[in-house]
C-alpha cells in the first residue's frame, strides 16, 4: 500500500495538507461567531462570581482592613493560621464538626439504604407512592421551618416531653442541654434528609435485570436470599460512589440545620466551623481570620475526597469512584 | 411453607413503612393542631386532634404586615432570580451544545471549577460589598445564577435535539441567534421548566444570602420573617398580635407561631406533590457518571 492511499484514509482527508486545520479552526471562529459573542458576558459571569472570589482566598494571608481593601492591606503570611492552631476555640469547632458528621454519617448513611431496600418490596404501587411523597417533603421546606417545628417537638410543651412524662421522667428542656443537643441535631438531619437521599438507590434497585431476580426464584431463592445475594453486591458501586460523596463533605455539619438550631448555651457541643466562621467574619468582622479558618476547611474538604476516591478505586475499580 | 413466610414478611414491612409514614408526616401534623386548636394543644402536646377547631389564630396572623411584605418580597426575588438563571443558562448552555465551538472544551473546564473550590462566605461577601449589589434585590439573584451543573443538563438536552431541524433553517437563511429564538428555545420547553422549578424552589427557600445582604424591613424575605418569629422569637409588631392572642389564651406564642408555619408552608405543601418527579428527575440525570 502506497503511502498516499494511507493518507487519502484518514477521514478528513482532502488533499490539503497542513493549513487544513488552521482553515477549519478559522472557519469554525467565523461560523461560530454570534454564539461566541453569546457566550462572553457569562464567561464574564463565570469570572467574576467565581475566580475573583477564590483569587479573595488570599485575604486569609493579609491583615485585611476594609477601609485599606483587598490591594492596601499588609501582608501577614500565615499569622491567621497560626493563630487558629493555637486558638482552643478553634480545636472546640473542629471536633463538634467532625463529631456531628461522622454521627451523622454512621447513623445517617445506611438509613435511605435501608429504606430503599424496603420500600422497593413493597408491591402495593399506591401505598410506595404514598410513602415515597411523604419521605421528601422536607427536602422542600426550609430549616427555618423545620428547625422550628423540631424546637417545639422537643419544647418542654412538646410530645416528646409529653411521652417521657408517662414514664415518670421529668420535662427536659432538650434544646439547652449538652448532653441532648448533638443527639437531636443528628436524629432530625436524619428524619428530614433520609427520604431524598433514598431516591439515588431506588433509581440503581430499579435499574436491576430483573431476570436475575426471576432465575434466582426458579432457583428456589426467597426474598431475603435474593435482597442479600442480588440485590445489595449490585448497588454497591452506588454505595461506595456515595460515600466518597459524604467523605468529602465530612466537615460539612450541615449549617443551615444548625445556625437555626442551636443557642448560646450549646455553643459548647454545637458550634461548627461553619457557624464559627460567620460568627468572626460577619458579627466580630474579623475577615482574614475567618476567610483562613474556611480555606482551612475547604482545603481539608478537598483532600478527604480525592483521597475517598483514590481508595474506593483502589478496591473497586472505575465503577466505584466518583471519576 | 414459602406463603406464610412471604405474608409475614409482607405484614412486617407494612408496618414498618406506615411507621415510617407516620414519622415523617408528624412533626408537620403537629403544627396543623397546634394552629387550629382553641389553646389547649399548644400546651398538652400530645394531641393527635385538635380538640375544638377556629381560625382565631389565623386571622389575627393574616393581620401581620411583615408576613405579607416577605410574601412579596419572595415572589419577586423567585420571579427574577428563575427568569434571570434560566436565561443565563440558556444562552451558555446553547454554544456548549456545538461539539466544534471552538475552546468548546476549554470553557466547560473553565466552568468545571464550581464543583472543585469557591471563595467561601468572607470572599464572596465583600465582593458583593465592592460590587455594590449590598441591600439590592440583584445581591440574591445574581450570585448562582448560572450553575456549571445545570448548564451541562441543558447542553444534553440541546444536544439530543435532532440535528436537521438546524440545517433545514439554515438553508433557509436563518442565523443561530435566530434558530435559537424561534426553534430550540420552544423545543426545549420541557428542561426550561424543570430547572425553573429547581431555581424556583432554591430561591422560595433561600435565606442566609437574604440575611448576609439585606438588611431592610422593606425588604425583608418570608423566610427571614418566619426566621425571627420562629427561631429567634424577637418579632417586632408581632408582640402586638400576640398580645391580642394571649387574651384569648395563655398559651397562643406557640400556636401563632404554628400558625405562621402553616401559612408560609401551605402553598409548597400544595403544589410540592405535583412537583417532586421534576426535582427526583434532576437527581437521576445528575447520577450519570461523566
Amino acid at each position: 500500500m502506497s503511502k498516499t492511499t494511507v493518507l487519502a484514509e484518514r477521514p478528513g482527508w482532502n488533499g490539503q495538507p497542513k493549513t487544513r486545520e488552521a482553515r477549519s479552526k478559522r472557519h469554525a471562529f467565523k461560523k461560530y461567531k454570534v454564539l461566541l459573542i453569546m457566550m462572553v458576558p457569562s464567561l464574564l459571569y463565570v469570572i467574576i462570581f467565581n475566580y475573583v472570589p477564590i483569587y479573595g482566598l488570599l485575604i486569609a494571608f493579609e491583615d485585611f482592613q476594609i477601609t485599606k481593601g483587598f490591594f492596601g492591606s499588609p501582608w501577614v503570611g500565615l499569622a491567621h493560621f497560626e493563630k487558629a492552631f493555637r486558638d482552643p476555640g478553634f480545636y472546640l469547632v473542629l471536633k463538634n464538626t467532625v463529631l456531628i458528621s461522622l454521627y451523622r454519617m454512621v447513623f445517617g448513611f445506611p438509613i435511605p439504604i435501608i429504606f430503599a431496600l424496603l420500600l422497593s418490596e413493597v408491591k402495593n404501587v399506591k401505598f410506595k407512592k404514598t410513602v415515597q411523597t411523604a419521605s421528601y417533603l422536607p427536602h422542600f421546606i426550609s430549616w427555618i421551618i423545620l428547625g422550628g417545628i423540631f424546637m417545639s417537638i422537643f419544647s418542654l410543651e412538646g410530645p416528646v416531653n409529653a411521652i417521657l412524662g408517662v414514664f415518670g421522667v421529668d420535662p427536659i428542656l432538650f434544646m439547652a442541654d449538652t448532653s441532648y443537643f448533638r443527639s437531636i441535631l443528628v436524629i432530625t438531619s436524619i428524619l428530614a434528609g433520609f427520604g431524598w437521599s433514598s431516591i439515588i438507590y431506588f433509581a440503581a434497585i430499579t435499574g436491576i435485570d430483573p431476570h436475575l431476580h426471576e432465575a434466582a426464584v426458579v432457583d428456589g431463592a426467597g426474598r431475603m436470599k435474593r435482597m442479600i445475594y442480588i440485590t445489595i453486591p449490585l448497588l454497591m458501586p452506588v454505595i461506595s460512589i456515595m460515600l466518597v460523596l459524604s467523605m468529602s463533605g465530612i466537615l460539612d455539619a450541615g449549617f443551615d440545620q444548625i445556625f437555626n438550631m442551636y443557642n448560646p448555651q450549646v455553643y459548647d457541643v454545637a458550634d461548627i466551623i461553619d457557624t464559627y466562621v460567620y460568627r468572626k467574619g460577619l458579627i466580630d468582622m474579623d475577615y482574614g481570620y475567618a476567610t483562613a479558618v474556611g480555606l482551612f476547611k475547604s482545603l481539608i474538604g478537598l483532600i478527604l475526597m480525592l483521597t475517598a476516591n483514590g481508595l474506593a478505586r483502589r478496591i473497586g475499580g472505575g465503577d466505584y469512584t466518583l471519576w | 411453607m414459602v406463603k406464610t413466610e412471604s405474608k409475614i414478611a409482607d405484614i412486617f414491612l407494612y408496618a414498618i413503612m406506615t411507621a415510617v409514614l407516620v414519622i415523617t408526616l408528624y412533626p408537620f401534623w403537629t403544627q396543623v393542631v397546634i394552629s387550629l386548636d382553641g389553646g389547649d394543644a399548644a400546651n398538652s402536646s400530645f394531641m393527635l386532634f385538635p380538640k375544638s377547631i377556629t381560625f382565631d389564630s389565623y386571622k389575627l396572623a393574616l393581620d401581620f404586615d411583615a408576613l405579607w411584605i416577605g410574601y412579596k418580597n419572595t415572589i419577586i426575588r423567585t420571579c427574577l432570580g428563575v427568569a434571570l438563571s434560566i436565561l443565563a443558562t440558556a444562552i451558555t448552555a446553547y454554544p456548549l451544545s456545538k461539539k466544534d465551538l471552538p475552546l468548546n472544551r476549554w470553557i466547560t473546564k473553565f466552568m468545571l471549577i464550581q464543583f472543585i473550590i469557591g471563595g467561601g462566605l468572607i470572599p464572596n461577601y465583600l465582593l458583593i460589598k465592592y460590587l455594590g449589589m449590598y441591600n439590592t434585590i440583584w445581591a440574591l439573584v445574581i450570585p448562582g445564577m448560572i450553575s456549571t451543573f445545570n448548564v451541562l443538563i441543558m447542553r444534553n438536552f440541546f444536544r439530543s435535539l435532532p440535528e436537521s431541524l438546524e440545517e433545514s433553517a439554515m438553508v433557509d437563511g436563518a442565523g443561530y441567534l435566530k434558530i435559537f429564538i424561534r426553534i430550540i428555545l420552544p423545543l426545549s420547553m420541557p428542561i426550561i421548566a424543570t430547572e425553573a422549578l429547581w431555581v424556583g424552589v432554591g430561591h422560595w427557600n433561600a435565606w442566609f444570602d437574604a440575611l448576609i445582604y439585606t438588611n431592610d424591613a422593606n425588604k425583608e424575605m418570608l423566610q427571614l420573617v418566619l426566621r425571627r418569629i420562629i427561631i429567634q422569637n424577637n418579632p417586632t409588631q408581632f408582640s402586638e398580635v400576640l398580645t391580642k392572642l394571649q387574651e384569648k389564651s395563655p398559651y397562643s406564642g406557640r400556636q401563632l407561631q404554628a400558625t405562621v408555619i402553616m401559612l408560609s408552608i401551605l402553598p409548597m405543601l400544595v403544589v410540592y406533590p405535583f412537583l417532586q418527579k421534576y426535582f427526583v428527575k434532576g437527581i437521576m440525570v445528575g447520577a450519570i457518571k461523566g
